[in-house]
Order: structure tokens, then sequence, then C-alpha cells
């Protein structure tokens, strides 16, 4: 494929909640659901971060990184489930923040938690038919639970933001690959303002089948089997799926090291996969290949094989943090302070 | 404020979109039409050009506001600081991502995007810069492998700050 990553930036906001402090408040035993899910602290975002200002912040890190210059960007999309409005793009502001308006097209994308990948995959094709330069893809998520659902022992939020273009590429994208059904695992209907789903039958028939039939569909087309990788990334909803479809498909411990993000920050949807690719990018070296598997709730999947080129070994990351010192830092909030900057205290008026 | 008056304003409240002069180099922010240091400044008319400060500063002086403005009421205590650019003009912002407590003056600082206020939960959005701390502080309640330990602490102090 004639198009690739040419740079990256990740951010994840300050504030941590574990999964005890949650079960504390609800009566139920935080900490063997953190341990269930393999989730250990979840990331919070401030009162005044949204998917806007998180989108930003990464594709400005990515931007600097890359030395890239915003008007060279013909085209910006936002994967979200949690764009600030339901009606006027998070992308217009993004752009316009990262000084890449007015010369471009831009638009929101919602796939659950893929929205992101697909979001690359428009990328790819723009870059690959020379309509653009550079395309940028954003997954971010400022995602919420019901009080007291399993969903808010990790949903969390954080974003990253992929640069694609043909030139100065880090990372070519060799083949991506999909596999789309109806499968109703997980939904959130307009005008409510929390998720839901279908309980045990977000498992086998919707993660763990797109995820599955995906990679093997991917590998099956490139002529490759896990050996062949150095890296491999999965959707990570919460710790314990990634690892256990990462075996399913032959995958080892040493393979899914960098890719799985989620125990320390959470589920952070639709950057959930790509945090993990921007972890493996953080720690690449030249010719490593990479296996990633996005899916999306309501259902699909989109898998690449990516290898890293020459170009990484003299890629500045130093603007910036890496993804690691966002799994290493972090400042505990009590469940009240929690439940206040999320907006789930009711304060009178309408 | 008006959405009209908020979105012209867009430039500078985005992207630190500010002026300098091409006659004596001195950058402003907001922009100025006229250089007001150069001694004939009428000559600075139209010689003014548009420029962006790359947001890294440090903090020149700070206050703590307990009593918050309107749409700030989550945040208390918080910093409001003003802001040293490298490139000369002095700027009032918020200092995020600290509790008051680590604020100092000459802490070094980069700007950051955050919202800045809603128009009701119907209406607009304004977002614009902020600061957050640019350097590694002193006592950081940070938590990592060892943050079991130190939990306790750092709600004690996020209580305090939220």
């Amino acid at each position: 494929m004639d198009a690739g990553i040419v740079s990256y930036g990740a951010y994840v906001p300050r504030y941590r909640i574990t999964p005890t402090e949650i079960g504390r408040v609800w009566g139920t035993d935080g900490e063997s659901m953190g341990q269930g899910l393999n989730v250990h602290r979840k990331s919070v975002p401030a009162p005044d971060e949204d998917t806007i200002t998180i989108s930003t912040e990464a594709l400005r890190v990515a931007l600097v990184r890359g030395a890239i210059d915003p008007q060279q960007i013909g085209a910006v999309y936002v994967g979200s489930e949690s764009h600030p409005y339901a009606v006027k793009p998070t992308a217009t502001v993004v752009a316009q923040a990262v000084g890449a308006t007015p010369n471009l097209t831009a638009a929101d994308f919602e796939f659950a938690c893929k929205a992101g990948t697909a979001a690359i995959q428009t990328c790819l094709g723009l870059v690959g038919a020379h309509m653009v330069r550079y395309g940028v893809a954003i997954g971010t998520d400022t995602s919420q639970g019901a009080p007291g659902d399993a969903l808010e022992y990790s949903a969390s939020a954080g974003g990253a933001a992929f640069v694609i273009g043909r030139e100065h590429v880090i990372a070519n994208v060799e083949r991506t690959v999909s596999y789309t059904t109806d499968t109703p695992d997980f939904w959130r209907r307009e005008g409510q303002r929390y998720p839901s789903h279908s309980g045990r039958f977000t498992g086998e028939p919707a993660y763990f089948r797109h995820e599955t039939e995906c990679a093997h569909r991917l590998m099956e087309a490139s002529g490759t089997t896990p050996k062949d990788y150095r890296h491999v990334v999965f959707h990570q909803p919460n710790g314990k799926f990634p690892q256990r479809v990462g075996k399913q498909l032959g995958f080892n411990e040493v393979q899914m090291r960098y890719g799985l993000v989620t125990p320390y920050i959470g589920n952070t949807y639709s950057a959930a996969a790509l945090l993990g690719l921007a972890n493996v990018l953080d720690h690449a070296g030249p010719g490593e290949r990479i296996l990633m598997v996005g899916y999306g709730s309501g259902a699909g999947s989109d898998a690449f094989d990516l290898t890293t080129t020459d170009e990484i070994a003299t890629y500045d990351r130093s603007f910036g943090r890496s993804v690691q010192s966002y799994l290493d830092s972090g400042v505990e909030l009590s469940y009240g302070v929690y439940a206040k900057y999320r907006g789930k205290i009711h304060m009178g008026g309408s | 404020m008006s959405i009209a008056r908020f979105w012209r304003e867009t430039p500078r409240r985005y992207n630190l979109g500010g002026s300098k002069c091409t006659m004596c180099g001195t950058a402003y922010f907001p922009p100025r039409a006229v250089c007001p240091t150069c001694a004939h400044h009428r000559e600075s008319i139209e010689k003014m050009v548009p420029f962006q400060l790359s947001g890294d500063g440090e903090v020149f002086s700070y206050t703590v506001v307990h009593e918050a403005a309107e749409g700030f009421e989550m945040q208390v205590p918080y910093a409001l600081a003003l802001v040293r650019t490298v490139e000369g003009p002095v700027l009032t912002g918020q200092i995020v991502d600290v509790i008051p407590e680590e604020v100092r003056i000459g802490l070094k600082v980069r700007a950051t995007f955050r919202k800045l206020r809603e128009e009701g939960k119907a209406g607009v959005i304004h977002y614009g810069y902020k600061f957050a701390p640019a350097e590694e502080l002193p006592t950081p309640p940070h938590g990592g492998a060892s943050a079991a330990a130190r939990s306790s602490a750092t709600k004690e102090s996020d209580r305090a700050s939220a």
C-alpha cells in the first residue's frame, strides 16, 4: 500500500480512579471486579476536558514530532462515541485549533470503539489515491458507564492521533481488512446519557468472533502466521479479553506486551487499540511487523498489517509524553470528586 | 459573551495568534495594529504581521481563586496566573493539572487546549488556551506502581483541590 503512518501523538487525562474505590460506593467487591477485568485504574478527564480537547492535544504532539505543516493536511477525521455535540463536528474545532483550516475536508466518525481505525482506513484511501498529502485520523473518547453498572469500572478517557501520508513514513500499512456484521451487543440510543449492553452477549458472538475472524482474514490475505509479528494490538474493552483473544489466535505474552494498555488507564473506547499501537511505536525500531485489530460494537473489526521503516530510527519522539508515562502516572480521585468531574451529581435546575 | 464575539477571537484563543512589529521585532498578544514601542509608532502602521506564540512560558505571578467565576464552579480552588511567554507577551490564564499549592512564580508552563465555558447545557461550548506545568513538580502526587501506597494522601489533596 502506498501510504502509512508519518507521525502520531497520544494524550491521556491526568486523573485516575480505582475499581476498589468505585466498589466501595456501590457496596460491591471492586477489587475483585478489577482483578476479573484486569483493570487496576482508569483515567478520568478533568471538568474542562472532552473529546475535542483530548483530540487536539494528541494531534498537536503528532504535528510537532513529524514537523508537519498543518496547512498540508487535507483531511481530519475524528472517531468517537462521545463527541461533545450531537450536531456540530468535533473535527472542525480540532482542525482550527491546530491551524489546518480552511483548505481541507473534515468529519466525525462514529462506530462504537472502532471509529478511529475506520478513520485510518479512510485516510489511507485518500492518501493512497493522491487526493490529499496528509490525512489525520484520531480516536478519542471520554466514555461513561451508568453509575453502578459494570461498565463504570472500566470506561475511561484518552486519545491518539495518527498522521497518514506517503513521505517519511515510520510504519508502512501493508494491508487492512475489515469484518462487519449487525450484532446488537452494545448501543446508546439518541438522547440517552449512558450506553446499554447485552451482558455476556458482548463476548463470544461480538468481540471474540469479530476479532478472530478479522485477524484470520488478514493473515490469510498476507500469507502470515502469528509468529511473523513482533507486536500485536487488540481492541481492549478490559485487560482480560485481549489476552484471551491473543491466546486463541496463537500469540504469546511477549508479542502482546506493549499493545496492552487498558489495565493501567481503563477502556478508552475509540482510543483503546490506537493507544496500544502508539505504545508499540514508542518502543519499536526499524523492520518490526505489527498486527492491530480494532473492534467496535454493533459490530465490526478493522485489522492492520504494519511494518516499521528505517525512518522510525530517526523519528523524534521528544515532544509530548510517551504512552508509558501516562500508564505510570496519574492522580487518584475519590468517588465523590470523580462523580463531580463526570457530571454524575444532580445540581438542580433543568 | 456573544457567539460572534467569541468566534472572532478564535485565532487568538485557539492558536495564540498575536502580532509582531517588523520594525523593532516586539511581539504582542492580543494582536495590535500599531507598535507602541517604536518611537514613531505611526510608522509601524501596516508593518505589523501576524505572529503565533509558541505557548511556552513561565508563571510571572498568580493568585488562587476560591470564589469561582461562572462556569468554573467545578474547579475551585484553582490557580489563575500571569504567564510571561518566551516571546515576551504576558497572558492571563488558568493553570490546570496542578493543585494550587504546586504553583509558584517561575514555574515553567506550556499552553494546553481546554474547554473555557459552556453556554448552558444546550448552548455552544467555548474552547481556548489554559496552561499546564511543563516541568516535573517537586511534590507530584503521581501514582504509578506505588500509587496504592500514596493513594490515601493524594485523595486528601484532591479533596482539598476539588
